[in-house]
C-alpha cells in the first residue's frame, strides 16, 4: 500500500488561505468560529461553504427582499427547488441554475453537467423531471470562440438530456460582445410530483444512517464552487481539470432508483451532491435538521486510489446523492440501488453534537460546528451606485425598411433557432404539445387534460440601460409568453448572472434588477420560488451585461385550448392588443440596424401588463383566437413575421399615422400581443376590448404570399423572409 | 393481444411505447425488466428507444448481448412479431436479427424532427393498414441512424421487399434512404423513426397509429 502523506500536516499559511479564495478577515472569522485554527481539510470545507456560490454572501441581503409567497406556493427558496401546487393533488417542482464558468472552459461537459445538476435538484425532491429548458448567451458571432462554444454547449445539453430521456422543450439564445469571454449557460428543469410525496433535505433522528448512493467519488471538480466565485483571467483555461464530467446514463439510473425508493416510506431526507459535493450536502442536511453528522470517509465509494479526506469532501463528481433513511430500511433500499447497478453505502450517522465530524483511517480529520459553516458565513452589504438613468433619444428612421426587416429576422438575434433545438430530443415522454419556436413550451401533465407552460426570458440590453426597468421586463416577459399560449402564470425561478459584486456599478445593477423583479412579481402575483446567483461573470475586469434570466411556469386547465404563433387560415383579421408608443431606446432595431445602443428602454406598466394579459388569456380560454404572439424584441413587425413564417401564410397590415412608421414597426413597447381570428370574431373581440378599456386595433388580414405594411412601405415575399429566418444559423455554424 | 416492452438500463421511450400500445390497441403491455429474461409468453415484443447502457459502447451492443435478448432472439426466430424502434432497431442489428448497422449521422449531429417517410411495403404485418407508397410524417430522434449495409445486402433487402420505410429526403446519410427494414420472415421490423410519438393530433399527428393497428389487426 502506498503511504499517503497526511494532508492535515500541511501548515496553513496566508498563501494557502488566499488560494482558497478566502480573505484574511474571513480566515479570522473561521478561527473564531472554531475556537482554533482549522486544519487543511477543514479550511477547504470552510472555503467552499463560504464561497459566493454556496453562501450567497454578496447577494443574500438583497435576495431577502424578493416576494416568495402565494397561496399556491408549497416551497419557496431554500430547498433544492421550488414547489407549487398545480391542483388535483399535483405539484410542479422547478429551478434554474447556472453553469457559466465550466461551460466556457469546456463547453460540452460544462453544459452537460449543468443539465445533470439541475435535474438532480428536481428529482431530489421527489419529482419526475418532465422538461428541460435553458437560457444561453454567447459572445458576438464574429468572435473566434463563439461557434466553438455554441456548438459544444448545444451538444452537451443534448448529449445529457437526450440520454436521460427528459425532453429539452425550449429556451433562448442571444449574442452580445459582453459575453465574449464569459458565456452564460443557465439550465432549468421542471418536474412533477404528488403534493403528499415531496421530499426535503432536513435530516432528523439521532443514530439514523446516512447513506451515499450513485456514482463513485473521484477527483473531478474539486473547487468548482470556488472557481465559480472568482473572475476569469487568461489562465482560466488551466482550470479545465475542475470541470466535472457528466455520466447521463448513471443519472438516468439514479432517477429511476430514487423514484422507486421514494415510493416507499424509507427516506427521511435526501439531498443531491452538487457544488461542493459531499461537504455541502451533509452540511445542508444537518443544518436544516438542527443535528450533527458523523461521516466515516473510508466508507465513501471511490473511483480513484489514495484520495485524501480533503479531496473526498470537495470533489464535485457527478450523479451522487446523500440520504438519511429510517432505521432498518437499509437492506430494502440497498436492493433497489443494486437492481439499478448503483453504489450504495452507509457512510455515517446522525449525531446530536451539532457538528460535522469526519473520520478517516480511524482518526478524526475534521470537526466543525455545523452552524458556523452556514450561519457564520459572512454576509456583505456591498456598497453600490445605482445605474444612471438614460435620457430618451430620437432614434433615426432608415430608408429601406424591407432591408431592415430582413436584417433583423435574418440576423443572429431573431433568426430561427431550429439548428439548436433539433439537436435536443424535445418530444420524448410523449407530452410535448408545443414544441420549441413558440412563445412558451407546453407539456401535458401526463395522463391529464392539464398542461404546463414554461418560458425563459430576459433582455440584458434593457437591464444594462436601466436595471430596474430591465428586471421588471424580464419577469413580465415570461408572464406574457405564458399568457400568449393560454397559460395562467404561477411562479418563477431565476438565475442572476452578474459581474463582480465588489464593483459598485455592478452591485448597482444587481440591486436595481432585483428591485424591478420584485416589483413585477408582486404586481403579477408571480412569486419567486427558487433560484441561483452567479456573480464574478467577468474576464479581465470586463463584466457581462446584467442578465437576470427568469424561468416562468404557468398552468393550463384544458390543454386543448392552447394557442400557437402560426397563422392558421387565410383571410383572418389580425388584431393588435395594447398601444404602441415611440419606444426605440435600447431596442433591437437600434442596435442591429443602426449599430447604436442609446436611450431608455421601454417602460413596463405592470398594471397594464396584467390587464392586457388577462384579457388575451380569456380570449384563448374562450377559443376566440386561432393565433397569438406576444410582442418583444423587434416589435410589431418581428412578431408579425414570426406568425407568418410559422404558418406559411402572408399578411397585409396598415398601421396608423400617429407614430413615425419605423417606430410603429420596431418599437418595443411592452404589454402588447398580436392575435388572429375570423373577421366576425375579431369584431366581437374589438368590442369586448373597447368595453374593457383595453387598447385594440384591427390592423390587417392574413393571406397571400407576401408580408406587407401600408401597401408597399414594407413588401417582402414570404419565401425570402422565411429563407432569411431559416438560413442564418445553419450558415453561421457551417462557416469554417 | 398480449405484448411485452423490454426495458434495459437507459431505455427511455419504454413508457412512450407502452402508452401508444395501450392507447391504440386498448391492451396494456407488460413491462419486462432486462433481468427478467424468463418473461411470459406474449404475442408481440417491442424494443423501445432510448440509450440502453448509455450508448457508451456501440449503440445497442451491450443490450444485444444481454440474457433477455437471447430470449427475444429465440422467440423472434420462432416467429413472434418483434418491433425495434430507434435504439431497439440498433439492438436488433447488433443481435443479427436484422442485417446492416446504424452509424453516426452523416452530419454528426443528433437530429430530432418530423420527417416524411414513404411506406415502401404495405404488405407486412407491421404496415398492412398503410397504403403502399403512402407518405407519412413520423419524428426521428437519434444520433446514430445512418443505415449501412453492403450493396449485396441492400439489393437483397430491396428485392425481397424488406425495406418497409424510406426517408423521402435525406435525414442522416442512410444508404438508399432506408428508415426501416424487416427480416426475411417478415416478423421482425426495425426502424429509426418513432411511430409511438405520432398517435394523436396534439402531438403533431396520428400517422404512427396504423403501425400499431396493423399489428393488432393481424394478432387480434
Amino acid at each position: 500500500m502506498t503511504n499517503v502523506p497526511n494532508i492535515n500536516d500541511i501548515k496553513i499559511t496566508p498563501e494557502i488561505v488566499k488560494e482558497h479564495g478566502l480573505t484574511e478577515e474571513e480566515y479570522q472569522r473561521i478561527v473564531s468560529a472554531m475556537g482554533r485554527e482549522p486544519n487543511y481539510t477543514e479550511l477547504g470545507i470552510y472555503s467552499v461553504m463560504w464561497s459566493e456560490h454556496c453562501s450567497y454572501k454578496s447577494s443574500r441581503f438583497h435576495l431577502k427582499k424578493l416576494p416568495t409567497e402565494a397561496p399556491w406556493v408549497i416551497q419557496g427558496p431554500g430547498e433544492n427547488a421550488g414547489v407549487i401546487d398545480i391542483g388535483d393533488g399535483q405539484a410542479a417542482i422547478f429551478k434554474m441554475e447556472s453553469h457559466n464558468h465550466p461551460s466556457y472552459i469546456e463547453p460540452y461537459q460544462g453544459a452537460a453537467t449543468g443539465v445533470g445538476g439541475i435535474l438532480r435538484d428536481v428529482f431530489t425532491m421527489g419529482a419526475r423531471p418532465v422538461a428541460n429548458m435553458n437560457a444561453l448567451r454567447f459572445g458576438e458571432p464574429d468572435h473566434p470562440k463563439t461557434r466553438h462554444l455554441l456548438a459544444g454547449v448545444v451538444e452537451g445539453i443534448g448529449g445529457y438530456g437526450n440520454c436521460v430521456g427528459v425532453p429539452t422543450v425550449g429556451g433562448e439564445t442571444n449574442f452580445d460582445p459582453s459575453y465574449n469571454g464569459n458565456i452564460l449557460v443557465n439550465a432549468m428543469t421542471v418536474g412533477l410530483a404528488d403534493t403528499d410525496k415531496i421530499f426535503y433535505c432536513a435530516a432528523a433522528g439521532v443514530g439514523n444512517p446516512v447513506v451515499y448512493v450513485g456514482s463513485k467519488t473521484g477527483r473531478d471538480g474539486i473547487h468548482g464552487a470556488t472557481m465559480a466565485s472568482a473572475e476569469f483571467t487568461e489562465d482560466s483555461e488551466e482550470k479545465r481539470p475542475t470541470v466535472q464530467v457528466g455520466d447521463p446514463f448513471t443519472e438516468k439510473l439514479l432517477i429511476e432508483a430514487c423514484l422507486e425508493l421514494m415510493a416507499t416510506d424509507a427516506i427521511i431526507a435526501i439531498q443531491d451532491m452538487g457544488a461542493a459535493g459531499l461537504t455541502s450536502s451533509s452540511v445542508e442536511m444537518a443544518s436544516k435538521g438542527g443535528v450533527g453528522f458523523e461521516l466515516n470517509l473510508d466508507k465513501v465509494p471511490q473511483r480513484e486510489e489514495n484520495m485524501t479526506p480533503y479531496e473526498m469532501c470537495l470533489s464535485e463528481s457527478q450523479e451522487r446523492m446523500l440520504m438519511v433513511l429510517k432505521p432498518g430500511r437499509e437492506d430494502m433500499a440497498k436492493a433497489i440501488f443494486e437492481k439499478w447497478e448503483l453504489d450504495f453505502a452507509v457512510i455515517g450517522e446522525i449525531t446530536d453534537t451539532g457538528k460535522l465530524t469526519l473520520t478517516f483511517g480511524g482518526e478524526v480529520v475534521g470537526d466543525m460546528p455545523i452552524n458556523s459553516l452556514v450561519e457564520d458565513a459572512p454576509e456583505y452589504e456591498r456598497p453600490y451606485v445605482p445605474t444612471p438613468k438614460r435620457e430618451a433619444v430620437d432614434v433615426a428612421a432608415v430608408n429601406d425598411l424591407n432591408k431592415a426587416v430582413l436584417d433583423l429576422i435574418g440576423g443572429p438575434n431573431l433568426c430561427s433557432r431550429r439548428w439548436i433545438w433539433e439537436q435536443y430530443d424535445h418530444m420524448v415522454m410523449g407530452d410535448t404539445i408545443q414544441r420549441p419556436g413558440g412563445d412558451a413550451a407546453v407539456i401535458r401533465v401526463h395522463g391529464t387534460g392539464k398542461a404546463l407552460a414554461i418560458s425563459t426570458d430576459v433582455t440584458p440590453r434593457y437591464c444594462h440601460a436601466d436595471p430596474v426597468e430591465g428586471g421588471r421586463q424580464a419577469v413580465a416577459e415570461t408572464w406574457r409568453n405564458i399568457t400568449a399560449v393560454g397559460g395562467t402564470p404561477l411562479a418563477i425561478t431565476n438565475c442572476l448572472n452578474f459581474g463582480n459584486p465588489e464593483r459598485k456599478d455592478i452591485m448597482g445593477q444587481f440591486v436595481g434588477c432585483l428591485e424591478g423583479m420584485g416589483e413585477a412579481c408582486r404586481a403579477l402575483d408571480y412569486p419567486i420560488v427558487s433560484g441561483n446567483v452567479s456573480l464574478y461573470n467577468e474576464t479581465n475586469g470586463s463584466g457581462i451585461l446584467p442578465t437576470p434570466a427568469i424561468g416562468g411556469i404557468g398552468v393550463m386547465k384544458d390543454s386543448d385550448k392552447m394557442a400557437t404563433i402560426s397563422f392558421k387560415n387565410e383571410g383572418e383579421a389580425i388584431v393588435l392588443i395594447g398601444k404602441t408608443k415611440n419606444e426605440l431606446g435600447a431596442s433591437l432595431y437600434q442596435r442591429e440596424v443602426l449599430g447604436k445602443d442609446a436611450g431608455a428602454p421601454p417602460h413596463v406598466d405592470l398594471a397594464l401588463e396584467r390587464r392586457n394579459g388577462d384579457f388575451v388569456r380569456a380570449l384563448i380560454e374562450n377559443g376566440q383566437v386561432t393565433t397569438c404572439h406576444d410582442l418583444s424584441d423587434g416589435g410589431l413587425i418581428a412578431a408579425l413575421a414570426d406568425m407568418a413564417i410559422a404558418g406559411g401564410i402572408g399578411a397585409s397590415v396598415a398601421v396608423d399615422g400617429e407614430l413615425p412608421l419605423h417606430a410603429a414597426l420596431f418599437s418595443e413597447t411592452q404589454a402588447r400581443y398580436l392575435i388572429s381570428a375570423d373577421t366576425e370574431t375579431a369584431e366581437t373581440i374589438r368590442k369586448e376590448a373597447k368595453d374593457a378599456g383595453i387598447p385594440v386595433a384591427v390592423i390587417g388580414a392574413t393571406g397571400g404570399k407576401r408580408l406587407r405594411v401600408n401597401n408597399d412601405a414594407v413588401d417582402i415575399p414570404m419565401s425570402e423572409l422565411a429563407r432569411a429566418h431559416a438560413d442564418w444559423m445553419p450558415k453561421f455554424m457551417a462557416k469554417t | 393481444m398480449k405484448s411485452a416492452v423490454i426495458v434495459f438500463p437507459g431505455s427511455n421511450c419504454d413508457r412512450d411505447m407502452a402508452v401508444a400500445l395501450e392507447k391504440v390497441t386498448g391492451h396494456k403491455p407488460q413491462m419486462v425488466w432486462h433481468q427478467d429474461h424468463d418473461f411470459d409468453t406474449v404475442d408481440f415484443i417491442a424494443l423501445p428507444g432510448g440509450f440502453s447502457y448509455g450508448d457508451y459502447l456501440r449503440c445497442g451492443a451491450m443490450s444485444a448481448r444481454s440474457h433477455v435478448m437471447k430470449e427475444v432472439v429465440r422467440r423472434a426466430e420462432d416467429g413472434v412479431p418483434t418491433l425495434g424502434i430507434c435504439n431497439g432497431f440498433q439492438i436488433l442489428t447488433e443481435t443479427g436479427l436484422l442485417p446492416g448497422a446504424l452509424m453516426r449521422n452523416a452530419d454528426l449531429h443528433f437530429v430530432c424532427r418530423d420527417v416524411k417517410l414513404s411506406v415502401e411495403n404495405a404488405d407486412t404485418l407491421f404496415t398492412q393498414d398503410y397504403m403502399e407508397g403512402e407518405e407519412i410524417l413520423i419524428p426521428v430522434a437519434h444520433h446514430d441512424g445512418n443505415y449501412f449495409a453492403d450493396d449485396d445486402t441492400l439489393d437483397e433487402l430491396e428485392a425481397e421487399g424488406r425495406v418497409a420505410f424510406r426517408y423521402c429526403a435525406d435525414v442522416n446519410g442512410s444508404q438508399r434512404g432506408i428508415a426501416g427494414i424487416t427480416n426475411a420472415k417478415g416478423n421482425v421490423l426495425g426502424m429509426m423513426p418513432h411511430p409511438e410519438r405520432m398517435i394523436e393530433p396534439a402531438l403533431g399527428g396520428s400517422h404512427g397509429r396504423k403501425l400499431f393497428t396493423s399489428i393488432m389487426n393481424r394478432l387480434g
